[in-house]
């Protein structure tokens, strides 16, 4: 992730990230960087080792699980078993979408057990990711450009915003239950009578407008923390030479706002691709809505390897989607931190 | 000469005219810019209204749809902290409560110092310490609950506290860290220079000068990693009891007098006591983030 890419145009304040040494550079600078150094690791060492415990010993050991068979009763024989090696028999069974037979060996996964919903739920949370990410980032650019303008009232439209950032996920998922509900508002409003968690698609979207009436300030107070890095003479400068409303748009904005959209287009993607609470709530995973979150935690009470190959899986599949942005959309994130990273959830 | 008399009339008409339509232009665009401010405000602020209102409404009225308060009660707040249909709501903030302050506490407490380190020193690898960090907090919470999940039942930690606090840590550290590593960057780094002038050592320059300066920047950070705690809901579903579970569980499993039938305006009461407190520290926050990066800035 610490790989820079790409021109960043706009430049931090000065104060960056480089300490102010005023001493001329001589005999005692390589000294200083090496106590500087010993400074740092012990800084480091508690956030590390307690990092290391939370989070790398659960990957190693969900990877060591995901290569065990699942302790059960042997279909062949209908004795218990404690599993033993599998192998890689887990992964491909997920891709696959088979299931062990009674007789030994897999057979395609029957239709509604977990098994058979690997590639339907993935389909399903990459639906969900490019939909809402769509509709936030094009939302979020609108009400950043608004809140960016000079206008009585604006601070009260910024505090405004934070409202849906605010309120637990959970509990949204609570209130729009209740504004989709067959007698809700939602259907009295518009003067419909869909069963909106009944059927396919009125269920993924009442999740995606759920969900794009949640995170879209998160990605508005993004954009305009880097709207609010062009300076106003570059606008200026512009208007003298007579271009267009559209042409600054696209020429100064756009281009200059690129660094801080990526990141904040990142943020989401990564945050969209483990959706869990709003479906699972909502919804259930009822009709379709089953993201990859929701069939891991399905699957854990039926066998703890299993679970732990589907949670390996869905970890390389958004570790890949977080590569391809930093790699090839340049999305810089480590240079951005300091202008971002405030508004995360 | 009458000729250049009126081509000036003329071209001062014409000035006028600019002027006019570009004031126009100006009072449309602003016109807009208040149109869309009005849709902004509706759209975040409607359904957050629809519950409110929901909360204080009587129940047999769940369904009405006037949009003033209607039918106004606070039996939904009884019904809310009401055990007897198995909900522990009540219990369940008490939990949130001390799961959040712990999180919180131990993930300041450890990343204060990181974040210090990552801000001001030079040291190799920096930028992959920093890319870690950022690459924890963007970790899928699945990754991490399947191996928990066998680990905690074998050492009987299920459902106990320290089960949910473990985890939380996972993604409360790293938003600490980064978020109070940006504030640090933008303090006045000179007067610990001053102070080491002065005879501080860098531990006391950092204690007696950084540490007070640093207070609004670190107090924001608090409040951030409070809320992302509170907010929690996978973890926390998958590994909490009865007796530990925190709000976003106990809303989520909200049960009525019968199983086929929704208590909309308790839940509604529920979420309402669960929001308010974080709106308020929400609004006092975005204050605080102004002074945090302004306040005593040395220029």
């Amino acid at each position: 992730m610490a790989t820079e890419l790409g021109p960043t145009p706009v430049k931090k304040p000065a104060s960056g990230g480089t300490p102010v040494h005023h001493a001329p550079k001589g005999v005692g600078e390589d000294n200083r960087i090496a106590s500087q150094g010993r400074w740092a690791s012990w800084l480091l060492a508690p956030t590390i080792v307690a990092l290391g415990v939370v989070i790398i010993y659960p990957i190693i050991s969900a990877i060591v699980m995901s290569f065990q068979k699942d302790a059960g009763l042997d279909p062949a024989t209908g004795l218990f078993t404690a599993g033993g090696s599998a192998g890689i028999q887990n992964y491909v069974n997920w891709l696959a979408q088979q299931c062990s037979a009674p007789g030994g060996g897999t057979v395609a996964c029957p239709p509604g057990t977990l098994g058979g919903q690997f590639w339907s739920a993935t389909a399903t949370t990459f639906f969900f990711t490019i939909v809402t990410v769509t509709l936030e980032t094009v939302l979020g650019f609108w009400m950043a450009m608004i809140m960016a303008r000079t206008f009585r009232g604006r601070s009260l439209v910024r505090a405004a915003v934070l409202v849906p950032w605010a309120i637990p996920t959970a509990v949204t998922a609570k209130l729009w239950f209740f504004i989709f509900a067959f007698e809700g508002i939602a259907n009295k409003l518009f003067n419909t009578t869909i069963l909106w968690t009944g059927s396919e698609w009125p269920a993924k979207w009442a999740v995606i407008i759920a969900d794009v009436w949640k995170t879209t300030p998160f990605m508005a107070l993004l954009i305009l923390a880097g709207l609010q890095m062009i300076p106003a003479e570059v606008y200026e400068a512009a208007k003298v030479d007579g271009t267009t409303a559209w042409q600054r748009f696209r020429l100064i904005t756009l281009p200059l706002v690129k660094p801080a959209l990526m990141v904040a287009i990142l943020f989401r993607t990564l945050d969209a691709l483990r959706m869990f609470d709003l479906p699972y709530i909502l919804t259930g995973g009822a009709n379709n809505t089953t993201t990859l979150s929701i069939l891991v935690i399905n699957q854990i009470r039926q066998g703890f390897n299993s679970a732990a190959a589907l949670s390996t899986i869905t970890f390389i599949i958004i570790f890949l989607v977080a590569f391809i942005f930093v790699r090839f959309l340049g999305a810089n994130v480590v240079e951005q931190s300091g202008a971002t990273g405030k508004g995360k959830k | 000469m009458t000729t250049a008399t009126a081509d000036a009339s003329a071209l001062r008409a014409r000035q006028d005219k600019g002027r006019k339509t570009a004031q126009n232009r100006e009072k449309w665009a602003q016109g807009r810019t208040y149109i869309s401010a009005a849709v902004i405000l509706i759209w975040c602020l409607a359904p957050a209204y629809w519950m409110v209102v929901t909360a204080f409404r009587d129940v047999g009225f769940t369904y009405d749809t006037s949009i003033l308060p209607t039918h106004v009660t606070l039996d939904n707040f009884n019904t809310a902290f009401d055990t007897s249909f198995g909900n522990r709501f009540g219990q369940a903030l008490l939990n949130s409560v001390f799961i959040g302050g712990v999180v919180t506490a131990i993930s300041l407490l450890i990343g204060v110092f990181a974040a210090y380190a990552l801000a001001r020193l030079n040291f190799r690898g920096k930028f992959l310490v920093l890319g870690f960090i950022l690459g924890a907090s963007m970790f899928p919470g699945v990754a991490l609950i399947t191996p928990l999940f066998q680990l905690f039942t074998n050492i009987g930690w299920m459902g106990s506290y320290q089960a949910l606090i473990i985890p939380n840590i996972s993604f409360v550290l790293p938003l600490t860290v980064y978020t109070m590593t940006s504030f640090f960057r933008e303090m006045p780094w000179e007067l610990e220079e001053s102070a080491r002038v002065d005879g501080c050592t860098q531990g006391q320059a950092f204690r007696k000068v950084i540490m007070p300066l640093a207070a609004p920047a670190i107090f924001t950070t608090a409040i951030l990693a409070f809320i992302s705690s509170w907010n929690e809901f996978l973890i926390a579903s998958q590994l909490s009891s009865d007796a530990t579970q925190p709000v976003t569980v106990a809303i989520a499993n909200f049960a009525g007098a019968q199983p086929n039938q929704i208590p909309y305006t308790a839940i509604m009461a529920a979420g309402t006591i669960v929001t308010i407190p974080l709106v308020i520290l929400v609004l006092v926050f975005q204050r605080k983030i102004v002074a945090g990066l302004t306040a005593g800035a040395v220029k």
